[in-house]
């Protein structure tokens, strides 16, 4: 048992090992990048053998000294930090592939600095991932917030100075204004932090104070990008793509509807949340949210801001998921979490690999790309399905447990508001692949450039692994689906 | 040995200085000081142990027993205010000497020390007392020695400023005086403990209300309270950096502890808090201060005048704290009291480096300090981090104790605006961040020389004070406990 509690505080201690290595490292590019593929390994086999750990029964924790009396910094394994977790290390890997090509097919500026604070960011994420309680969560998810700030100005030009300012004022912001107060107010009326299955409030807990933690918990997690407080996901999107792929659509994001599903299961309670009265209207916020960043996607010409405001809406349909306060409910959230992560970041990496290849970045500029870029126009495809819900991909079982959840409590509105979302969904993505095959005006066929020009081999690669578990996934969801399905959800 | 104990801290430098004054080398002078300044750290580290242990000390000076001798009275709040007050000043002057030698002409280096060591005698022995007029004589020692300290500088406009805090501080000594005085006529002793006992017989006349007024309002000059800030901001950014690291990490924190010493042990809670509607007093002008101090200090183009505004905000939160009325709310002043000497000092100890180095602290000549300082930025940004109150750091311990306390009385309004006045300090922080990271906007010709980090003794003290904010993020036994102690036996007969 203690040997897996080593594999617990080695999952947090890789990343600062990493950033010494890449700084040391930093006049030899190709050994400073083998550092963070090692890096990544390792992580991802430590995250391996603690998920391992988990299914032999061990319990995983660590605690510090008190902080504060009778608060500790605690690290604990469950079912849905575990999925978090291997994801996150897993894409890392994949990242930094695509990033070696990435970054030096674009030619960046300050690389050695751009892989350190990704280290440091993906270490946050761990973090996150194993807290223990409301406390380490926090103390993780506001260092995230910070470490990501040098990776979305890494331009550094006003565009960049400003979309900085942007992220950080409302990721602080509501950090600071909403969730802190909710989790001192749950301290100060439960004297607890932990999570706990079932939850902590004593049955006897004023509603009214329920209502209002929940509303400062959903608002406060602004990771989550719940309308109005989502503008920062867009702005993010200044930063070099490897970072809008693996953070802005796989690690920052889902570190924040994963907090709201942890906080929904294990501080709430499926039961007691399932009683509280903002919950209904937040559902409907959520479901507001959902249409209104997909009709938003629509209107956006430029390929990153369009797959930022798709983000926006799929958030949406995980918290959603939480808030329905069912057992299907949160299952689709926890397998949206995962088959969401691997869409996302596949359509971010053919987003990149064809700002490289052919330095274009609007979807109006696509058209008749799918002959020079045959290979990155056949993932974004099958990626874009899998974020419809469609088959042969593995988005079609998240949505499938979301739309049971939703027709489990009855509230057929919002059956609704997913089946047309995953419509729009269809036209603002699908639609951007299949035009690039088929130009349908059909005016200079002949004038289109034919010789296929693919991005580097790296960021191919990348796509091909990514695109190849979407499709996986469809057929094997097994895994991940018996690892959401050991959430505890304290009898609900 | 240990019996005079209670009395070291305040006599070695207070005996310091004058030996000081012969030495003619400043170097001397500097190494001196410094001795002294541990020796009486070492002393108030032994004195917080004695008080954890044995309770309440009382010494007799000269042999004269209270009420009619001076006692000093060393309890928990006393202790820590001692161990903070003279951590802080051998910490500052451990650093102080590259900065010193650029920023002070030759001729009054000496002197400079000689105030130095003086203006920490007088704060130790306003911190060690036990008896209302020689607090009265240490407050006037320490400041004598601060209007100077804050002159000694090259730039004359430090004349001025220094003048404007002669001014102010006079008339809130002067008052605090004359406070003193109405007690004394009203009850013939002195002593606080005394005091504590015969004021409530004599409470309700109106000579008791008068004299409660003069010291509070005295006080708060002192202190810096909006809107009795106006010396403030003036004397921090004149002083030489070295004197502004000091006076902003100890000289309010005295002051605070004087308003909390008055209003709770000689004017005893019933009255200060229950009788008078000084809460609502407290709580609104500290509100005020926060957002004040922090609005001005989002505008200004100088981050050491920036700072000093901050500093304005961040006796707003203590004094919210004082005004909440409760133990809680009193724990959570003094938790912040000795945070906040700790972010300060990292702060402006970071700013002495870059002064040193650029020869200004506007956020012009700071372009691009991240590149050519990389050390002292960092420090700069973790003290940043903790005055926004970032979970990790001290800071964060700070808010949460201050934030409980005001839900305890249910006041939510109160939560909101501490929380929302941290959005304001992350404002003014952020921007010394983009300031310093990011790319100039202007010419590259504006970019900052190659400058190479501060001498290695300035720097370690700079990285110590830095580290501290981490370590009292982490480990907050000894403030916490500290404080809760100081706080229950100040309050916990009397309140919840």
């Amino acid at each position: 048992m203690s040997d897996s509690n080593g594999l617990l505080l080695a999952s947090l201690a890789i990343a600062p090992l990493a950033i010494l290595g890449i700084v040391l490292l930093r006049s030899r590019p190709n050994w400073r990048e083998g550092v963070s593929v090692l890096a990544s390994i390792a992580l991802f086999a430590v995250n391996i053998g603690i998920y391992h750990s988990l299914q032999q029964g061990a319990t995983l924790s660590w605690r510090s000294g008190e902080i504060l009396p009778g608060l500790r910094l605690e690290l604990a394994v469950e079912p849905l930090g575990a999925l978090f977790a291997l994801i996150a290390s897993f894409l890392w890997l994949v990242t930094v592939v695509y990033a070696v090509g990435y970054m030096r097919g674009h030619g960046e500026q300050n690389q050695t600095r751009f892989y350190a604070f990704f280290a440091l960011s993906i270490g946050c994420v761990m973090g996150v991932a194993f807290s223990g309680n409301l406390l380490t969560l926090f103390l993780f998810y506001e260092m995230l917030s910070l470490s990501t700030w040098p990776l979305v100005v890494h331009a550094g030009n006003d565009k960049a100075r400003h979309g900085g300012r942007v992220y950080l004022g409302v990721l602080l912001g509501t950090s600071i204004v909403f969730f802190l107060p909710a989790i001192i107010l749950t301290w100060w009326s439960t004297g607890s932090l932990s999570f706990v299955p079932g939850g902590l409030f004593p049955e006897n807990t004023d509603p009214r104070l329920l209502s209002a933690l929940l509303v400062l918990f959903v608002f406060g997690v602004g990771k989550a990008a719940m309308m109005p407080f989502h503008r920062w996901l867009p702005a993010a999107m200044v930063a070099p793509t490897p970072v809008s792929a693996l953070l802005h659509a796989v690690a920052v994001v889902k570190a924040g509807v994963f907090s709201l599903v942890k906080i929904g299961v294990y501080v709430f309670g499926l039961d007691q949340l399932a009683a509280v009265d903002s919950r209904e209207w937040l559902l409907y916020l959520a479901g507001f949210t959902l249409l209104a960043a997909s009709i938003v996607a629509m209107q956006k010409d430029n390929l990153k801001a369009r797959l930022a405001y798709s983000t926006v809406s799929q958030l949406a349909y995980v918290t959603l998921g939480v808030l329905l306060a069912v057992p299907d409910g949160v299952t689709g959230s926890g397998l949206h979490i995962a088959m969401h992560a691997f869409g996302k970041i596949t359509l971010f990496f053919c987003a990149g690999a064809i700002l490289v290849a052919s330095h274009k970045t609007e979807v109006s500029q696509l058209r008749g790309l799918g002959r020079q870029m045959p290979f990155t126009m056949a993932a974004f495809l099958l990626a874009s399905l899998s974020i419809a819900g469609l088959p042969p991909t593995g988005g079609t079982w998240s949505k499938w447990f979301l739309m049971l959840g939703t027709l489990d409590t009855g509230a057929l509105v919002l059956t609704a508001a997913l089946v047309v979302s995953s419509l729009l969904n269809i036209v603002y993505l699908t639609l951007i692949p299949v035009r690039a095959f088929w130009r349908f005006d059909g005016a200079d066929e002949a004038a289109a450039p034919t010789e296929v020009r693919e991005a580097p081999l790296a960021c191919c690669l990348a796509i091909g692994v990514t695109t190849a578990i979407c499709v996986a996934l469809f057929l094997f969801p097994q895994p991940l689906y018996e690892l959401v399905a050991q959430i505890p959800l304290g009898g609900g | 040995m240990l019996s005079q104990l209670p009395l070291l801290p305040v006599l070695l430098p207070l005996l310091g200085a004058p030996a000081c004054a012969l030495l003619r080398r400043p170097l001397a002078a500097w190494v001196f000081s410094c001795a002294v300044s541990v020796l009486a750290l070492a002393a108030a580290i032994a004195l917080l142990a004695a008080t954890w242990q044995q309770g309440v000390l009382s010494y007799a000076l000269g042999g004269w027993a209270a009420p009619w001798g001076i006692e000093y009275r060393i309890d928990l709040l006393n202790a820590l205010v001692l161990l903070l007050v003279s951590a802080m000043g051998a910490a500052v002057l451990l650093g102080a000497r590259a900065s010193v030698w650029r920023e002070i002409p030759e001729h009054k280096r000496t002197l400079f020390f000689v105030a130095y060591l003086l203006c920490l005698a007088g704060l130790l022995g306003i911190a060690a007392t036990g008896d209302a007029f020689n607090l009265f004589v240490f407050l006037e020692i320490s400041s004598l020695a601060t209007y100077a300290l804050v002159a000694t500088g090259r730039d004359r406009r430090a004349l001025v400023a220094a003048y404007n805090y002669l001014v102010m501080g006079t008339i809130g000594a002067t008052f605090i005086l004359i406070g003193i005085g109405f007690v004394y006529m009203l009850t013939g002793t002195l002593n606080m403990a005394d005091l504590a006992q015969r004021l409530p017989a004599v409470g309700q006349s109106r000579t008791a209300f008068a004299a409660y007024a003069f010291i509070v309002v005295g006080v708060c000059l002192k202190l810096a309270l909006f809107p009795l800030h106006l010396w403030l901001p003036g004397a921090y950014t004149r002083a030489p950096s070295i004197v502004t690291v000091f006076l902003a990490a100890t000289a309010t924190k005295v002051a605070l502890y004087v308003l909390i010493r008055f209003s709770f042990t000689v004017f005893q809670v019933e009255y200060s808090i229950l009788a008078l509607p000084l809460e609502t007093v407290f709580v609104v002008l500290g509100v005020v201060a926060v957002f004040a101090g922090s609005l001005v200090a989002v505008f200004e183009p100088d981050l050491k005048r920036g700072l000093a505004y901050s500093s304005v905000a961040q006796v707003g939160y203590m004094v919210i704290g004082v005004g909440l009325g409760t133990v809680a709310g009193l724990q959570a002043s003094l938790i912040h009291l000795f945070n906040h000497a700790i972010m300060k000092g990292t702060l402006f100890m970071a700013l002495a480096a870059v002064v040193l180095r650029l020869g200004g602290s506007t956020y012009a000549q700071m372009q691009g300090v991240g590149r050519s300082m990389p050390i002292t930025t960092a420090c700069l940004l973790l003290g940043g981090l903790s005055l926004i109150g970032v979970p990790g750091t001290a800071g964060f311990i700070s808010k949460w104790y201050l934030v409980t306390a005001a839900a305890d009385r249910e006041q939510w309004l109160l939560v909101l605006l501490i929380l929302a006045g941290s959005l304001l300090t992350a404002v003014y922080i952020w921007r010394l961040v983009e300031t310093a990271y990011l790319a100039p906007r202007q010419s590259p010709a504006s970019i900052a020389p190659r400058a190479l980090e501060a001498p290695a003794g300035l720097l370690a003290v700079l990285v110590v004070l830095a580290l501290a904010n981490i370590y009292f993020g982490l480990d907050t036994r000894l403030p916490v406990q500290t404080a809760g102690g100081a706080a229950n036996g100040l309050l916990a007969a009397v309140l919840p």
